[in-house]
């Protein structure tokens, strides 16, 4: 039996991810200023200004990466729950509600900026289209998950029924998907095509590149710090807790 | 097998001593449905338009106003922990309780939404598709509604909670079982609607047990 590099075991335990976590989430910050800091720079400066969409396209430095991030984080939250279920940790739990106001964040966030780009581009803040329809559903499902587990006053049983949500939910979210796209093409809705990909100036992707990193790593660094909250609140009748240097003061 | 059909006996005889919750949801059914005419007004070209989609939000709502009572009692006086304990699958268990939830609130409402549905001026083959679509979504509604209902055991603020959480997970079954009759009026035939919906069918009989069953253990811890 080789021994593994790290042992991963070691750090599913609250008292030896707190430090761990407080040591990286500055780093996370940094990054996402300084992606974000470059991003920016090339959205707004850089970046042409388009020839169809005049300079209102900028949003989507800001809509497209925030609509990946929440998809992702609900990916991420149910992989979590998946492992806190199998594994029995509680860090997992932990983690899975750590995540969940930034995704329900990015998912309000991509709205905001599709109704803020749709009305000068489409004419119209909303329109019943599949992307649209489905986003707004994943933000129930965040607000679901939210809504379930602070109504459930034990934290461990909060976490293992929001698992079973995340989990039921991420099962549920490529249905609501297609059926919401089946359901459009039947009505023949909003004639607008947001799929087919415009062939993008390669500054336009860098920008959009760029401001997806600075995006991911806010999540982290907010996910990392979030979860040291929630570890402080959970244990703080553990010994471990006592002896922190930040609990002497 | 035995403990399914007791289990589906005992909720059945229970549903039928108390007669008065089943009702209700049933009128609330009718209500709903009879207000849209009045809020919208009795244009029939109209109505016969927005009948599906009516029906079926309408069907959605009350399915999942008898939800609460699915395990709320059992779960209150111990029957709940005694089936948890017993050495039939608790899976097993539940999948009848969910079946006497289908008989006592789902069927009702799929007899009753054709005279329904004359209201809104639909042709008797809208309404045989119509009563298909809902007998092969409102068990769907009831599997689904089941997770839900075991997630908010015993939960502050339940009833609230449950629709937050399970309405979102209606919406497939909603499209496809108000599509199936509209694609059928439009010509277009409602096989496909009707086949994804019973797919859909499959999938939670298979899954929907199995994570009530998980839900109703961290209740019970």
């Amino acid at each position: 039996m080789s021994q593994p590099l790290i042992n991963w075991f070691k750090f599913a335990s609250p008292a030896s991810f707190y430090p761990l976590a407080g040591k990286l989430w500055p780093w996370f910050a940094a990054l996402a200023t300084a992606f974000a800091a470059a991003g920016l720079w090339i959205s707004f400066f850089v970046a042409p200004t388009d020839f169809q969409q005049g300079e209102g396209y900028r949003i989507i430095f800001i809509h497209v990466p925030a609509s990946w991030m929440s998809m992702f984080i609900y990916c991420v939250m149910a992989f979590w729950s998946a492992i806190g279920i199998g594994f029995n940790t509680r860090l997992s739990g932990m983690m899975s509600s750590a995540l969940a106001p930034t995704g329900a964040l990015f998912a309000f966030l991509s709205l905001w900026t599709g109704a803020l780009w749709g009305k000068p581009m489409w004419g119209a803040w909303w329109v019943w289209d599949a992307r649209l329809t489905s986003e707004l559903i994943l933000l129930f499902l965040y607000l679901g998950y939210i809504a379930l587990t602070a109504a459930i006053d034990d934290p461990r049983r909060a976490d293992k029924a929001g698992a079973i949500v995340s989990l039921v939910g991420v099962i549920n979210v490529p249905i609501i998907y297609f059926s919401v796209k089946w359901w459009n093409t039947l009505h023949q809705g909003a004639s607008v095509s947001m799929t087919k990909a415009p062939t993008m100036a390669a500054t336009m992707l860098w920008g959009m590149l760029l401001m997806a990193l600075a995006f991911w790593m806010y999540s982290i660094a907010v996910a990392l710090y979030r979860v040291r909250a929630i570890i402080l609140e959970r244990e703080r009748h553990a010994t471990w807790v006592a002896e922190l240097p930040e609990m002497q003061r | 097998m035995n403990a399914f059909v007791a289990i589906l006996r005992r909720d059945l005889l229970l549903a039928m001593r108390r007669k008065s919750e089943m009702l209700t949801a049933l009128f609330f059914f009718m209500i709903v449905v009879s207000l849209f005419p009045l809020g919208i007004g009795p244009e029939t070209a109209l109505l016969r338009r927005i009948a599906p989609g009516v029906l079926w939000v309408a069907a959605l709502l009350a399915a999942m106003l008898s939800l609460n009572r699915l395990f709320a009692a059992d779960h209150q006086d111990g029957t709940l922990e005694q089936m948890a304990l017993s050495p039939t699958p608790l899976a097993l268990l539940v999948s009848g309780k969910v079946l006497a939830h289908w008989l006592t609130a789902g069927l009702p409402l799929v007899l009753l939404a054709p005279v329904l549905g004359l209201q809104f001026d639909l042709s008797s083959r809208a309404l045989g598709i119509l009563m298909l679509s809902l007998l092969l979504g409102t068990p769907l509604l009831s599997l689904i509604g089941a997770i839900g209902a075991a997630l908010t055991l015993g939960v502050r603020g339940g009833g609230v909670l449950l629709s937050l959480l399970v309405l979102p997970l209606y919406i497939p079954a909603l499209i496809f079982g108000a599509g199936a009759v509209e694609a059928d009026m439009a010509g277009l035939g409602a096989g496909g609607h009707l086949s994804l919906l019973g797919a859909l069918l499959a999938l939670g009989l298979f899954f929907a047990p199995w994570a009530t069953t998980a839900a109703l253990r961290i209740a019970l811890e």
